[in-house]
């Protein structure tokens, strides 16, 4: 990257040309048909990488150095002048294997924006300027005069985050708040009359959400193109091409039960005690005692229930056995079964949902009266290690387990919580409760079972 | 994915205590003749559809005649019938049709892309034409959720020593609103029993994105209950972020102080000061507290203050000089947060697909009728005295004589809320909606015109 900036001479001092390309219009430029499959896959194996980091909840700086390593091992190429090529032209060609449905745009969108801020962080302070130019954000800096009426409250803010106190020549910008939604989500900034006050360390978020609302709305198009045209017109061409890149690459989603047949409801008890994740079996428990759960725990135990293979009549028939223990049957059948029905993609909108991964549930706020969420994130301590310890961990794994948790590894937690309790090491990590399950009754199940 | 079981699948706690009235003319309770005689009498079903017209039932040109119709309504019926994606084309298409079926229960959705009605037929183009895209950014406080820190009542039940903690919500959140986030026209609502609904319907906030209403949800997010923690509310950082602060010297603090403090007795029992002692990580002083508090059972001072005697003595311990311990600096705010600092139904605000029931709806299990609360008069609103469906029909009936037809709801308590619903809340909403549809239309104008000349 740093040869382009070199060939590419600067007219004057001012002039700063980031390395990074806002994608604004698909290159003009003529393309081997292999090296657009190769680049689109050596961008693929970028954007998994950050997938997969971000779901086994790095930290920031952990995101940082892998997003470093991931972008310099494979965007590389022999030719230096053709770097910036590989990298708008492989941009481009995930668009169109992207493009094609709600769920593949969303992982798309994601990825290259965690992507584009990684990047952005990277440039000097001037390129970040040009970039901002670029986007042509009406965003002035704030005046000194304002700055001083409101040095108190942005201190105020700076101390709360743990950041320095802003300096006297502290480069602040005022935008509607609409603009950067993760810095008001986490109180990271001075809000006043609708305006946020962001620092200009901040400023990557701005340009983040740009970045990401300009993509979101070109997949729209791209998609709206590709059905209308370009599937037919290259359908000896690229369309192979794309099809098969998208499916190679994402994870399972666990809709479906793979691998293992159907479970019945008499089976749930003894699958909740061998095979169940902890965030399911706590859920499942206090079902039983309680005989109620709010909504955020009926989803997310009832999705991974259908996951593990609980056809709908035998669903229907066990939240109903609980239930009704409270409430009474003629209450289940009309306000709850529907929910279950709706699980099962038999009412509403009719889609067959999928169970929660642990980024979701992770992410999950449950509030006063819910069980549902990551228990090694939403527990505290002494409850974690109660249920740790019911469930079989000996003491010194729960120490392992309790300083994963300290440093935020929930997944990571989960993963030794596995490898304690089936006494059987777990090397590709907890990503999805169903997986958990999954890769238990693997273990549990005698072999001649498996195909 | 969820708002078909959100709307109305909420648990609903089994209501008791319907109060016994002397000489009451009309039971309490919910009957159909008397919500039929509410809705065809009393009902302010023209304010309901100038408010959700937002301006767009007039005649300028830059009016968007499609959008009241495009505006879902759903209704719930006696028998527990649930119609949802209801839509109407004029007010008196939505008056007739709530004569007509008589909802128990009327909610809000949003304002879709087609006229919800009609969603069907544009199913199959399979192109998702068929999404909310406009919607009022909504809030719901409700008092269960605060089960863990009033011992008045519990569930269902409000008095007025629990109350103080939906004027809290208010005043925390409305100030909010307006200071932080620039918002002007907020609605706040009695949701008829035991909580309050806020409705914030500037034309940006309506048009705000999901992870934009998530951002601000997430930003009064302090409150993390769940089952499973003990602790709360956790305040890290040197400082507290300036909306929070001003939340606590403002509102919280006083609140606590001076209301809950003694009115739920927070320190009268072993039971009851350990679970504020809980919340202080480190041992040694709190079984200081502890001790002095179980010697003092048989002291002199009065039954009276010996809560905030123990309050006291808690904040001097935690905030004398040589307790400047890391984690302890921001006990006092923890604790004052986790009893007083509202708690949002987070899911309600994020998304813009949730339904909200109507103002003005009479609540099936109490017959209160769902008033708004004037935020700025908010400690003075006392959910007891609201009235009820049997109260106003009783004030229909004494008046029976006098026939003036345009007079009906002077007649009756519910006229002063009509009221200050359209003074305070409607006519300024709908003036600046008129402004705001003027000026986009002027500006479409010049960029056509510019672009002719060109």
């Amino acid at each position: 990257m740093e040869t382009v900036r070199t060939q590419r001479k600067p007219l004057s001092k001012e002039v700063v040309v980031p390395t990074l390309p806002l994608y604004r219009s698909p290159p003009s430029l003529e393309v081997r048909l292999e090296d657009f499959e190769l680049f689109a896959i050596d961008r693929l194996r970028v954007l998994k990488g950050i997938s997969d980091g971000l779901s086994r909840g790095k930290k920031h700086e952990e995101m940082e150095q892998l997003e470093k390593d991931l972008w310099n091992k494979n965007m590389r190429h022999p030719q230096a002048s053709e770097i910036a090529n590989k990298d708008i032209i492989s941009h481009f060609v995930l668009r169109l294997v992207y493009c094609r449905t709600e769920e593949l745009r969303k992982w798309f969108l994601s990825m290259e924006t965690a992507l584009f801020r990684y990047r952005f962080r990277q440039e000097s302070a001037e390129a970040q300027r040009a970039l901002m130019a670029e986007f042509d954000l009406p965003y002035k800096a704030v005046g000194s005069a304002e700055f001083e009426s409101l040095r108190d409250k942005l201190g105020q803010v700076s101390r709360s985050i743990g950041q320095p106190l802003p300096t006297a020549d502290a480069i602040f910008y005022k935008v509607p708040f609409e603009e950067v939604p993760e810095l008001v989500a986490g109180r990271r900034v001075f809000l006043h009359k609708g305006h946020a006050y962001i620092a200009s360390n901040q400023v990557v978020s701005l340009v983040g959400t740009q970045f990401r609302s300009h993509l979101s709305k070109a997949l729209i198009l791209t998609n709206r193109k590709w059905t209308s045209t370009v599937r037919e017109q290259e359908k000896d061409r690229l369309t192979p091409i794309v099809e098969a890149l998208c499916t190679s690459y994402l994870g399972p989603d666990y809709s479906q039960p793979k691998g293992f047949a159907e479970i019945s409801v008499k089976d749930i008890n003894e699958l909740a005690r061998s095979s169940f994740p902890l965030c399911m079996r706590h859920l499942f428990e206090k079902l039983k005692e309680d005989h109620h759960l709010k909504h955020g725990g009926r989803m997310q135990l009832g999705l991974f229930l259908k996951g593990v293979g609980l056809k709908l009549d035998d669903a229907l028939m066990f939240w109903k056995a609980e239930f009704s223990q409270k409430v009474s049957a003629e209450r289940f059948d009309k306000e709850y079964a529907y929910g279950i029905r709706h699980n099962y993609g038999r009412e509403g909108k009719r889609t067959d949902y999928t169970p929660y991964s642990c980024q979701k549930i992770i992410l999950s706020t449950p509030g006063v009266g819910d069980h549902h969420g990551c228990p090694y994130r939403h527990f505290s301590d002494e409850n974690l290690r109660a249920a740790l310890s019911k469930m079989g961990v000996n003491s010194r794994a729960v120490e392992d387990v309790m300083d994963k948790v300290r440093n935020r590894h929930y997944q990571l937690a989960c993963t030794l919580t596995f490898e304690a309790v089936h006494a059987s090491s777990c090397d590709s990590g907890i990503n999805h409760p169903n997986q958990y399950f999954s890769d238990s009754q693997k273990l549990l199940q005698p072999k001649s079972t498996q195909f | 994915m969820k708002k078909e079981e959100n709307g109305n699948g909420r648990d609903e706690m089994v209501i008791d205590g319907s109060e016994e009235r002397e000489g009451n003319a009309v039971p309490e309770g919910l009957n159909v003749n008397y919500l039929k005689l509410y809705y065809g009498k009393l009902f302010p079903h023209a304010d309901i559809h100038k408010w959700m017209s937002y301006g767009n039932d007039g005649k300028h040109p830059g009016c968007d005649q499609s959008y009241f119709g495009r505006r879902e309504f759903s209704f719930t019926l006696d028998n527990d019938i649930y119609l949802r994606f209801q839509s109407f084309n004029s007010a008196s298409e939505l008056e007739n049709s709530i004569k007509e079926k008589c909802p128990f229960k009327i909610d809000i959705g949003p304002v879709y892309s087609v006229d919800p009605s009609k969603r069907h037929a544009y199913a199959q183009t399979g192109d998702n034409v068929f999404t909310p895209v406009e919607r009022e950014l909504i809030f719901d406080i409700d008092m269960t959720d605060y089960d863990d820190v009033r011992y008045c009542c519990a569930g269902a039940d409000v008095c007025l020593d629990c109350w103080p903690l939906m004027t809290i919500a208010i005043k925390v959140i409305d100030t909010a609103l307006r200071d932080d986030f620039g918002f002007n026209h907020i609605l706040w609502v009695y949701s008829g029993r035991r909580g309050v609904h806020c409705w914030v319907c500037d034309g940006k906030a309506r048009r705000l994105t999901n992870e934009q209403r998530a951002a601000i949800a997430d930003y009064f997010h302090v409150y993390k209950g769940n089952e499973n923690s003990q602790k709360k509310v956790s305040l890290t950082g040197a400082a507290l972020h300036p909306f929070l602060a001003r939340s606590y010297t403002e509102v919280l603090r006083n609140f606590f102080e001076t209301k809950l403090l003694s009115s739920q007795n927070l320190f009268s029992t072993e039971e009851r000061y350990e679970k504020i002692l809980d919340m202080i990580p480190d041992e040694s002083l709190t079984s200081e507290l502890r001790g002095k508090w179980q010697d003092n059972k048989r002291s002199t001072s009065s039954k009276k203050d010996i809560d905030s005697i123990r309050w006291e003595q808690l904040k001097t311990m935690l905030q004398s000089g040589k307790q400047k311990v890391q984690g302890l600096r921001r006990c006092v705010e923890e604790i004052v947060f986790s009893f007083t600092y509202p708690r949002l139904d987070m899911e309600v605000s994020k998304h813009m697909n949730h339904l909200l029931k109507a103002p003005f709806c009479v609540h099936p299990k109490t017959g209160r009728i769902c008033v708004p609360i004037d935020p700025n008069e908010c400690e003075e609103f006392n959910p007891t005295t609201v009235p009820t469906l049997a109260t106003l029909l009783e004030e229909l009936n004494m008046g029976g004589v006098r026939q003036e037809v345009n007079d009906e709801l002077d007649r009756t308590s519910l006229g002063e809320s009509i009221r200050f619903f359209r003074s305070s809340f409607l006519q300024p909403l709908l003036k600046s909606c008129k402004e705001e549809i003027e000026s986009s239309y002027n500006t479409k104008l010049q960029r056509s015109k510019n672009s002719l000349t060109w």
